[in-house]
C-alpha cells in the first residue's frame, strides 16, 4: 500500500511539474547550459572558480527580471551536468545539451584540455564558446579554427614573461639579486610557463642557479626547497598545479626559505591558499590576480559569498562572471537569441564588465592579469597585459 | 574447424545482425545518443579486449590506460605526417611491443603482484611521455585535429569489435585458447603437461594491449588535445575492469552485458543527479555486486540452466576437454 502511495505521490508530483514546468518554459526563458567537472581531479578548482561564479549570474540575471531580449524579459535556466573530469563525459554532456535538452546557450567547460575537446562541437552546433578557464598560447589558431570561439584568460607565454619583467624590475631596482631557482610541475601548463619563462629569464640577466621539474602528485617538497636553498637565490618561481602550490610554500615556511621573491601558480589566488598559509600567505606571488580594490571586484566577491556560500578566486572567477555578462548584453545587442546573431553581437560589440570594459579583438581578450601578490589579505595583481591599476610589487620578508 | 556447427551459425547470424542494427544508428541520430554510442562501442571494445587475456587467466590487468594512451598518442604524434590507417597499425604495434616487454618482465608474478605492477605501468608510461616531451618538445599537449565526425569514429570502433569478436572466436578454438582456459584453472597442472605458460600468457596479453591500443588511436580525434593526463586516465583501467566484471569474464560476449546497461545507468545517474554522481554510482555498484555476485552473465545462466543447482563458476574447461 505504502509504495502504491509513493507511487501516486511520485506520478502527481511529476504531472504538476509538468504542468507547471510547461507554460513557464514555452515562453519568456532562455535555457542555459553548463558542463564541467563536479567530481574527479579538477572538480576543486572548478567548485571554486566555475560554478559559484555561474550560479551567481544565474541568481543575478533572474533577479532583475531576465535578459532583455528585444525588449522583453526572458528569466535564465540553468542545466548543470558533471563531466566527471573525463573527455567522454564531457563531449557526451555537450551533445545531450544541444541535442536532448535544446538549450539556447552552453557554457563552456572547465580546463584547457576539456575545452579544445569539446570545442569542435559546439562549433558543429553553433553555439558561442567563450572560453576561460583555458590558458594556452594557441588562442589565435583556435579563434581563427573555430570562428564562434572566445577567448578571455590570456596566455602562457604571456603570463611567464609578465613575471620576468616585474623580477627585473625588482632587481634594477637593487631589491633583489640576479639569482633564481625555477621549478615546475611536469605537466601542461606548467611545462609551457617553465618554457616560456627560462629563456626570459636569462635574457633579462637572471641567473638560474637551480632548475627542476616534478611530476604532477609529488608529495614531498622538502628535497627541491633545501636544494633550491643551497643555490642560495634571492628568488624562487614554481610554475606549479594547485596540489604542489599548497605543498611548495607549506615547506619553504617550514624551512623558512630566506627568499624576495617567492612565486608559485595555480592556486595561489584561491581564496584557501591565504586561509591555509596565514600570515605566510604575505608577499606570496603567483598566476593570475586581479584589481582586488575595484568596487565592481569587492561587490562581486561578497554577493557571491552571500549567495553561493563560496568566496571568489582572484583570478578567473571574475574574469567567468565577466564572460556570462558579455554573453548577457550580446543577446540584448542582438536581440534575439538566435546563436549566428549573438556570435556577430560578441565579435563587434563593447561589453561592460566586471573587469572593466571588454572588446574582443579577433575574438581574444588581449588585457588579462598576469601576476598578483599576496598583500594584506588579498591577492593584488601586481602584472597584467593592459588590464591597468596594478599594484606595487613587495619585498617578502619573511614567513611569520 | 571448417564446418560452422548450428549454433555457431546462429550466433554468426545474431551477431550480423546487432552489428547492422549498430551500424545504423549514425543515420537516426547524430547528436546525444551517437555519443553514448560511442561511449559504449569503446568501452565494449576495451572491455572484450581486456577479457580476451584476464578473462580466461584471471590476471586482472590494470595497464589498460597504458595501451589505451599510446594509441592515442600514436596519432598525436603522427596526425600531420602520416594517413591515419597507418597510424592505427602502429599504435597497435606498439602496444603489442609494450605489452610484448611487460609481458616478458612480469607474467611470471601472479595474483597481485601482477595487478600493481599493471596500475604502476600506465603511471610509469605516463611519466615517460612526459618527461620526452617536457625535455624534446616545448608543450605537453599535442592537437589532433581531423574532418573525422563521430560517426566515423563510431564506425570504427563498430569494425574493430566485429574484428576483436573474431579473434576471440578463432583464439577458443585454436590451440592457444586450449592451453590458456588449461593455465587459468590450474597453472602447474598446465606446465606439467607442457604448456608453455610464460609464452602463451605473453602473446595472449600483446593480442589484447593491441586491441586495447588502436581503441586508443581510433579516439584520439575525437579529443582533439591529446596530454598525458587525459591520455593515461587510470579511470580508464577500473571502468574496464568493473564493467568488464559486472558483465561477467566467462564468455566472450559477456562483458557486452556490463557495458551496455552500466554506461546508460551511469548516463542517467550523471544526468538527473549532477551534484551526487559519485554517491550514487558508489551504491549501484554495491547493490550490483550484492545482487549480482557473477555479473549479468551469471544471472542469464541460472535462468537458462535451472537444472544445475550449484552456484559455483561455470568452467568451460570440461567440455573443451573432451
Amino acid at each position: 500500500m505504502e509504495r502504491r502511495t509513493l507511487i501516486k505521490t511520485f506520478a502527481a508530483s511529476l504531472l504538476a511539474g509538468a504542468v507547471l514546468a510547461g507554460p513557464a518554459l514555452a515562453e519568456g526563458t532562455i535555457t542555459i547550459g553548463a558542463s564541467a567537472p563536479k567530481t574527479g581531479p579538477l572538480a576543486g578548482g572548478s567548485a571554486v572558480t566555475y560554478w559559484p561564479a555561474i550560479q551567481l549570474w544565474v541568481h543575478d540575471v533572474n533577479e532583475r527580471g531576465g535578459i532583455d531580449v528585444g525588449g522583453e524579459k526572458m528569466k535564465v535556466e540553468l542545466i548543470e551536468y558533471d563531466d566527471r573530469t573525463s573527455n567522454e563525459e564531457a563531449i557526451k554532456n555537450i551533445q545531450r545539451l544541444a541535442t536532448v535538452d535544446k538549450v539556447d546557450f552552453i557554457i563552456p567547460p572547465y580546463g584547457t584540455g576539456i575545452n579544445l575537446a569539446t570545442a569542435p562541437l559546439i562549433a558543429k552546433y553553433g553555439y558561442p564558446h567563450i572560453a576561460v578557464t583555458a590558458v594556452t598560447d594557441g588562442v589565435d589558431e583556435f579563434a581563427a579554427r573555430w570562428p564562434n570561439s572566445f577567448w578571455t584568460l590570456g596566455t602562457s607565454e604571456g603570463m611567464a614573461t609578465s613575471l620576468v619583467d616585474v623580477m627585473k624590475k625588482m632587481k634594477d631596482a637593487g631589491q633583489i639579486n640576479e639569482k633564481v631557482a625555477v621549478v615546475n610541475v611536469a605537466d601542461a601548463f606548467g611545462i609551457e610557463l617553465a618554457n616560456a619563462g627560462k629563456p626570459a629569464f636569462e635574457e633579462a640577466g637572471f641567473d638560474i642557479v637551480y632548475e627542476t621539474s616534478y611530476p604532477l602528485q609529488q608529495q614531498d617538497f622538502a628535497p627541491i626547497i633545501s636544494s633550491a636553498m643551497n643555490a642560495g637565490p634571492d628568488s624562487f618561481v614554481a610554475f606549479s598545479y594547485p596540489a604542489d602550490t599548497f605543498g611548495l610554500t607549506k615547506q619553504a615556511a617550514i624551512a623558512e626559505m630566506p627568499v624576495k621573491v617567492f612565486y608559485t601558480g595555480v592556486a595561489t589566488a584561491f581564496p584557501a591558499f591565504a586561509g591555509a598559509n596565514g600570515a605566510a600567505a604575505n608577499g606570496v606571488m603567483g598566476v593570475g590576480g586581479v584589481n582586488a580594490s575595484t568596487e565592481a571586484y569587492q561587490d562581486f566577491a561578497k554577493r557571491q559569498e552571500e549567495v553561493t556560500g563560496v568566496a571568489p578566486d582572484f583570478w578567473a572567477s571574475p574574469v567567468q562572471y565577466a564572460s556570462l555578462e558579455a554573453l548577457e548584453q550580446a543577446i540584448t545587442a542582438a536581440g534575439s537569441i538566435d546563436k549566428a546573431a549573438v556570435i556577430e553581437a560578441l565579435k563587434s560589440g563593447t561589453f561592460d564588465t566586471i573587469m572593466g570594459e571588454w572588446k574582443f579583438d579577433n575574438n581574444v581578450i588581449r588585457s588579462f592579469w598576469t601576476v598578483g601578490q599576496w598583500q594584506d589579505g588579498a591577492f593584488q595583481g601586481i602584472a597584467s597585459k593592459g588590464a591597468g591599476g596594478e599594484a606595487e610589487p613587495i619585498v617578502k620578508s619573511g614567513w611569520k | 574447424m571448417t564446418r560452422f556447427s548450428e549454433k555457431e551459425q546462429r550466433v554468426a547470424a545474431f551477431a550480423l545482425l546487432g552489428f547492422g542494427a549498430a551500424a545504423a544508428i549514425p543515420l537516426v541520430d547524430d547528436g546525444y545518443y551517437l555519443s553514448l554510442s560511442v561511449n559504449i562501442a569503446m568501452y565494449a571494445v576495451l572491455c572484450t579486449a581486456w577479457t580476451l587475456f584476464s578473462g580466461p587467466t584471471h590476471y586482472i590487468s590494470l595497464a589498460t590506460a597504458a595501451f589505451f594512451g599510446i594509441g592515442t598518442y600514436t596519432v598525436g604524434l603522427g596526425i600531420d605526417s602520416l594517413p591515419f590507417p597507418l597510424l592505427l597499425a602502429i599504435a597497435g604495434i606498439a602496444a603489442a611491443i609494450l605489452a610484448g616487454l611487460v609481458g616478458v618482465a612480469t607474467l611470471r608474478l601472479s595474483g597481485v603482484y601482477f595487478v600493481i605492477f599493471t596500475l604502476g605501468l600506465a603511471e610509469l608510461v605516463r611519466q615517460v611521455v612526459t618527461w620526452l616531451q617536457t625535455n624534446f618538445t616545448t608543450s605537453v599537449g599535442l592537437y589532433v585535429f581531423t574532418d573525422m565526425t563521430e560517426k566515423h569514429i563510431f564506425w570504427m570502433l563498430l569494425a574493430l569489435a566485429a574484428i576483436v569478436y573474431a579473434t576471440g572466436w578463432l583464439i577458443n578454438r585454436s590451440r592457444l585458447g586450449f592451453a590458456m582456459r588449461i593455465i587459468g584453472n590450474d597453472e602447474t597442472v598446465a606446465r606439467h603437461v607442457g604448456i608453455d605458460v610464460a609464452r602463451s600468457k605473453v602473446i595472449l596479453f600483446m593480442v589484447s594491449g593491441a586491441f586495447i591500443g588502436i581503441t586508443g588511436a581510433i579516439l584520439a580525434p575525437r579529443f582533439a588535445y591529446v596530454e598525458p593526463p587525459s591520455a593515461f586516465n587510470p579511470v580508464i583501467s577500473f571502468q574496464v575492469v568493473i564493467m568488464a566484471l559486472l558483465g561477467g569474464t566467462g564468455r566472450l560476449w559477456a562483458p557486452l552485458l556490463g557495458v551496455i546497461p552500466f554506461t546508460i545507468l551511469f548516463d542517467r545517474i550523471s544526468s538527473s543527479f549532477p551534484n551526487h554522481t559519485s554517491l550514487l554510482i558508489g551504491v549501484a555498484f554495491m547493490a550490483i555486486v550484492y545482487f549480482l555476485p557473477r555479473g549479468v552473465i551469471g544471472l542469464i545462466e541460472d535462468f537458462r540452466k535451472p537444472r544445475a543447482g550449484k552456484a559455483g563458476t561455470v568452467a568451460p574447461v570440461p567440455e573443451a576437454a573432451e
